[in-house]
């Protein structure tokens, strides 16, 4: 008896010693995902197919993204969409309208609404940043997921303005790439899960050319964003990036 | 007898003028309290038919279950074919559709950047086809401060809080910003023709009210309308009238499943419309009792002080041999009188005071800025037959229940004490 004492207590310090560790793997694992993801700069030609309660709609769009501050979306279509750009300058942002032809100046209040109707909202559109600036990661396991071998990360919000204070990924262990996220709120609710899938090498880096996101709050059945063409750390003129050139 | 007593009112006044200035002035508070309570409750009906509910109202089954939301994706696309199928089947109502959203209002600088925006709830209705009521119902000329009703398509009306925090006149343009039925983002520039008030927070803190047509066009909502609502005839509500097409047209599509399937309602089926009627109908039943004691307790006392008057009179009444029972009922007969000439007093002064009110009305508007009841601020009274009735019955009922409370005295009487009673 004395012996299972000893013994329980030995492993449940040799656990507690290595959660650092495990932490550390964590942070580290989320640095290699950074280096997959990130980008100083990125073009993307993408279509948006939102899978509405009562029709499907599909949206293409190009957007410019320079570092975290920096991104120019502009709507090719469908025709009502067709010229329609979204520019963000740090915290702010502006949409111009082709049939008002009007800058219109976007509330902070409006961040977290659904862009054009999918499960994206324009914080999540917009927020660049590396996971390792939002996140502290743990490893809470492993798992197979789709037939791949994926570690379970726990990340905790480390900074006060995070879109969600806490996420659920499963990082497929051969390409570091998370193949699915679950985003919580605060409070521990669900708000998002997000698939991705269709991994390519691009530019010697790997990355999903597919991601489905669920809004759980919304009676949607998801949002497609299927990514046409990319381009890493292209330097992008700065003009791109200025409220006169959403009127061109 | 009656001859007796009738003459013993007219020429003894101090017998008579107390009770009947009393019973008249209670008279006058129940009749012209019933006609203030009837003209809310009508104000209230019309209001909110007029804004929100209609009489009758069709929406889709799943835009029904989340109807306070106003949730414009859950609309009613063929609402064309829709409303020419319910003028076929209920052509004595006036049908015709409207739209709830939401979005941004936002007013432009001089480069035409943002200046100033703001969330507004809009309002679509249909004002510019031809024959439409939409106008006249919702009172949009009286409630207009400066500028004009709209009148051609592109141009936007605009509550008066709005227009004074934002600073926007008749003649600016403002871009809406909002999302469409299908969740995309919309913009559309519109010219303020006018700025209304209705005198209702609910409506003058944020609303904006624009044509249907333009409505379908910002909102990609072609040939759609988030609710179709119907007027009985002449606007007035009839709740038997209303509730035989509610049951008529549900049952039609009682069979269909499909979820975007129309269902029904009618005004009453609002829950805080039938629970603020019953409440109003409770009050005014408590009102009316509490009266009815109030009144009793001033007549019995009148009544113990008339008695006392004539403590001689009914004494040399019992000396020359009338029985109490005699005395009492020609007190009761005599109080029956007094009652209904105080009831025919109050109930015409109650009801003249109606009538002038029923024309001109209460400016509520100052008490009411910060009321979201869906209530027209100039509240005018009703004049119904019922008015006939509501006051003559506790003004009677109060005066006879008096004098039988005073009257019992004339049994405590001991005849065998009369005569020294009288020296």
């Amino acid at each position: 008896m004395k012996k299972q004492i000893i013994k329980s207590i030995f492993w449940s310090l040799s656990l507690m010693a290595s959660l650092p560790i495990i932490a550390q793997d964590g942070n580290k694992i989320l640095q290699d995902i950074d280096k997959n993801l990130s980008a100083d700069s990125r073009i993307i030609e993408s279509t948006m197919i939102i899978h509405g309660k009562r029709n499907d709609r599909t949206i293409t769009s190009k957007s410019y993204t320079m570092g975290t501050d920096k991104s120019l979306t502009e709507y090719m279509s469908p025709p009502r969409e067709r010229g329609t750009k979204m520019l963000k300058l740090g915290n702010e942002m502006w949409v111009y309208s082709p049939s008002t032809d009007r800058i219109i100046m976007i509330s902070g209040h409006m961040l977290r609404q659904s862009v054009m109707g999918s499960d994206l909202s324009y914080e999540d559109m917009m927020d660049d940043r590396k996971l390792t600036e939002i996140y502290n990661a743990n490893v809470e396991g492993t798992e197979t997921y789709y037939g791949k071998d994926c570690k379970v990360l726990i990340l905790n919000s480390k900074v006060k303005d995070a879109a969600y204070q806490k996420q659920k990924m499963w990082v497929d262990t051969k390409y570091l790439i998370p193949l699915k996220i679950e985003l919580y709120a605060k409070s521990g609710q669900l708000l998002k899960m997000i698939t991705m899938s269709d991994i390519k090498l691009t530019e010697g880096r790997w990355f999903p050319m597919k991601m489905t996101y669920k809004d759980m709050l919304a009676e949607g059945k998801g949002t497609e964003w299927v990514i046409n063409s990319i381009t890493f750390n292209k330097l992008i003129p700065d003009y791109i990036f200025s409220k006169a050139s959403l009127k061109k | 007898m009656f001859d007796f007593i009738y003459k013993g009112i007219i020429r003894d006044k101090k017998r008579s003028l107390l009770p009947i200035i009393v019973v008249t002035i209670g008279v006058f508070v129940v009749v012209f309290s019933d006609g203030i309570i009837g003209g809310m409750i009508n104000n209230m009906i019309s209001m909110t038919a007029n804004f929100q509910t209609g009489h009758v109202k069709v929406m889709t089954h799943e835009y029904a279950t989340q109807e306070n939301e106003k949730p414009i994706d859950l609309s009613i696309l063929n609402a064309g074919e829709l409303i020419n199928q319910l003028k076929n089947e209920y052509p004595e109502v006036d049908w015709t559709p409207r739209i709830m959203f939401g979005g941004l209002l936002d007013i432009p600088d001089q480069k035409g950047e943002t200046k100033a925006q703001g969330p507004v709830s809009g309002i679509a209705v249909d004002f510019l086809t031809p024959g439409s009521n939409e106008l006249k119902r919702l009172g949009i000329k009286k409630a207009i401060i400066d500028g004009n009703p709209i009148n051609i398509p592109g141009q936007i009306l605009v509550s008066v809080d709005f227009a004074e925090k934002y600073n926007v006149k008749p003649g600016d343009k403002v871009t809406f910003f909002g999302s469409t039925m299908y969740g995309s983002m919309t913009f559309s520039n519109y010219t303020i023709a006018g700025i209304v008030r209705f005198g209702n927070s609910m409506l003058d803190r944020g609303a904006i009210i624009i044509d249907i047509s333009d409505a379908r066009l910002l909102l990609d909502m072609d040939n759609a309308a988030a609710e179709i609502v119907g007027y009985l005839p002449e606007e007035k509500y009839n709740n038997e009238k209303a509730e035989e097409i509610k049951t008529s047209f549900n049952a039609k599509w009682a069979n269909n499943s499909d979820e975007y399937a129309p269902v029904m309602t009618q005004l009453m089926d609002q829950e805080m419309m039938s629970a603020t009627l019953g409440y109003a109908k409770r009050m005014s039943l408590i009102m009316i009792v509490l009266l009815i004691i109030a009144l009793a307790i001033v007549l019995w006392n009148a009544g113990i002080l008339g008695g006392i008057r004539r403590y001689n009179e009914f004494g040399i009444r019992l000396a020359m041999g009338e029985e109490k029972k005699h005395i009492f009922n020609s007190l009761m007969l005599e109080s029956l009188i007094i009652g209904i000439i105080g009831s025919i007093l109050g109930t015409t002064l109650g009801f003249m005071a109606c009538l002038i009110l029923s024309r001109h009305g209460i400016d509520y508007s100052a008490v009411m800025r910060n009321v979201s009841l869906m209530m027209d601020p100039v509240i005018r009274t009703t004049i119904t037959p019922r008015m006939l009735y509501t006051g003559t019955i506790p003004g009677i009922i109060s005066i006879l229940v008096g004098t039988a409370l005073a009257g019992q005295a004339i049994y405590k009487r001991n005849t065998a004490m009369l005569f020294k009673e009288l020296d």
